[in-house]
């Protein structure tokens, strides 16, 4: 009983942190149908620029958090701009292969000004351990849940509710209907992307504070590839489930059968589930009248 | 009913009705090819309904687009001639930047976001306007069936529904100028008919100019003021929508088609039209 509600929890924290990430991957593909392989270096991009405001500049937290905001907007905007609009038009492989290249850019750049040894970061959370059913949790795991929870809502309800989230779906459904009601279709692209950055810079900094600020990282977003095919692409509960999903299936794999086995079970759920639904748990079927 | 949150752009007091839009000599070209409009040439008086009718292929949804500024999108341009909406030249204007200037077009084939509820369509549709609420109401007002499912999908309504709504969601940018691009397709008879009233009473009660396009030239020409009939890139005919309606050789193409829906013939071939044709 302790083990497991401490690998619920682990695997819970870890899921919301993947939702994050995973999250940005399908705004972008939803609103201008881009398959973004470089979605696991905006991790890396975002916890590294976080760590140099926090722990090299020594700014206040929040400061270095509004720091890391505005430079994954700037590089989610500039990629937008520079890289992915000039491919308008371009064929999906051709697209595919210039985020792949833009991934090993990102990567090395990173690399290049922090070398490959990881590097630690203060404590974010209270550190200690909470007792819960005898069991003792420690308390970061419970606050990176909790902070996840909370951006992940957020996310959520911009995106359901608010004025700019009902015209990034109304892009996604319909482009140039879109741009009959005026909305500036280039705008909305411009704006997932920079969307996509800052989830992906809590995701990473969420990460860099559970373990190091490491070039690793990137292996972590990887995991977003099983998360986005479980929730379907271009679901936003979809993609929370199938994070969380993936995350305890890391986690309680780990810890009942084997930590060797855990790299592989998101991949092996993936398979199982692709085999009874091929769109994801919660793919949108796609409306074929009108 | 609040009229004049639709009629912003009307001048009351003008002797005349002056044009809001002009359409002055326009080429437009596809993937810097294909020559679509070859010199086509139109007006729509302030708050008037204009039909622009034609067969397939005339280039009818090309002129709305090119309007519209929906053409860099589809790889076309205006390559000559310019457009006057409200005393602007807005042949180079972005697309979205017309809406808030006050034209709204509902394209061919209706394109609510399938997606996205009625209610939420509706919301893009005010995605220019910094408030939506007066204007919800009043297009709930308009069209209560809308008001009674505004949490359905949009995707599963029916076409005459779709219809309604690809209205109410260009009505929600408050446009001056509201065009339409075949707003009969796929419409029962009885729903097409209703379609056009819906059209009348709104220009009747809110002032609204509308540019129509259409294949159903009877129905077309009932509630429009004023019509154009395009060949092949080019107006071949302009008249009041009554003159329209009893000129010989609409009623034999045009009006003789709709009969049974099922029109082969091309205007030129109508017989009466090459002695026309010197008078045009
Ligand atoms: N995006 C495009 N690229 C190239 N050619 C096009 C494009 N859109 C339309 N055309 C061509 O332009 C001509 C006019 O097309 P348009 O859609 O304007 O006609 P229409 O009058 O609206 O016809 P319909 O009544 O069938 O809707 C057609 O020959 C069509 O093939
Ligand atoms: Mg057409």
């Amino acid at each position: 009983m302790t083990q497991f509600l401490v690998l619920l929890i682990y695997g819970l924290s870890e899921g919301a942190i993947l939702a994050l990430a995973a999250l940005g991957f399908v705004l972008i593909y939803k609103a201008t149908g881009v398959i973004n392989f470089a979605q696991g270096e905006f991790l890396l991009i975002g916890a590294y620029t976080f760590y140099t405001a926090f722990v090299i500049f020594q700014l206040p937290i929040l400061i270095a958090l509004l720091v890391g905001v505005v430079v994954a907007v700037v590089v989610g905007v500039l990629v937008e701009r520079l890289i992915l609009r000039p491919m308008v038009g371009q064929s999906h492989i051709s697209i595919i292969m210039v985020t792949i290249g833009l991934a090993a850019v990102l990567s090395s750049i990173v690399q290049m000004f922090f070398g490959t040894q990881p590097r630690a970061m203060p404590n974010l959370f209270p550190t200690g351990s909470v007792e819960i059913l005898n069991g003792s949790i420690p308390a970061n795991r419970l606050w990176t849940l909790l902070v996840a929870a909370v951006v992940l809502t957020l996310l959520t309800v911009f995106f359901q509710k608010s004025k700019h989230g009902i015209a990034m779906r109304s892009v996604a459904d319909d482009e140039q209907a879109a741009m009959t009601v005026g909305i500036s279709v280039r705008r909305i692209f411009a704006m997932s992307w920079g969307l996509a950055a800052v989830s992906a810079l809590i995701a990473g900094v969420l990460l860099a504070d559970l373990t190091t600020v490491e070039m690793g990282i990137v292996n972590f977003g990887l995991l977003v590839f099983p998360v986005v095919i479980l929730g379907g692409l271009d679901s936003v509960p979809g993609t929370i489930v199938g994070g969380l999903t993936i995350g305890l299936v890391t986690q309680f794999t780990a810890g009942y059968l084997d930590p060797g086995l855990a790299g592989v079970a998101p991949y092996i759920v993936l398979v199982l589930v692709l085999l009874v639904r091929p769109y994801g748990i919660f793919g949108e079927k796609r409306i074929e009248r009108v | 009913m609040s009229a004049q949150t639709v009629t912003a752009g009307q001048r009351p007091g003008s002797p005349q009705a002056q044009s809001l839009l002009s359409v002055n000599n326009i080429e437009v070209i596809y993937d810097d090819v294909i020559l679509v409009l070859r010199g086509l040439s139109l007006d729509v008086p302030e708050g008037k309904i204009v039909a622009l009718l034609g067969s397939n292929g005339a280039g009818k949804s090309t002129t709305l687009k090119a309007v519209s500024g929906l053409l860099p999108s589809e790889q076309g341009e205006v390559s000559s001639g310019s457009i006057i909406f409200d005393g602007q030249d807005i042949t180079k204007m972005d697309a979205a930047e017309r809406v808030k200037q006050g034209l709204s077009l509902c394209m061919e084939g209706r394109h609510v976001f399938p997606h996205l509820t009625i209610a939420e369509n509706l919301q893009a549709g005010a995605y220019t306007q910094r408030s939506s609420n007066e204007q919800l109401d009043f297009v709930y007002e308009f069209f209560p069936q809308l008001a009674a499912i505004r949490s359905r999908t949009a995707g599963f309504l029916s076409g005459g529904e779709q219809q309604m709504l690809a209205i109410g969601r260009a009505l929600m940018a408050r446009p001056k100028l509201l065009m339409l691009d075949e707003p009969s397709l796929g419409l029962a008879p009885l729903l097409v008919e209703e379609t056009f009233e819906t059209i009348a009473r709104l220009n009747a009660e809110t002032g609204l100019t509308v540019l129509v396009v259409e294949q159903n030239a009877k129905v077309a020409l009932k509630v429009a003021h004023h019509g154009y009939i395009m060949e092949q890139g080019r107006i071949m005919l302009e008249e009041s929508a009554d003159a329209l309606a009893e000129n010989p050789d609409v009623k034999e193409f045009y009006l003789g088609m709709t009969a049974d829906g099922q029109g082969k013939k091309s205007y030129r071939d109508v017989k009466h039209y090459k002695r026309r044709k010197r008078w045009l």
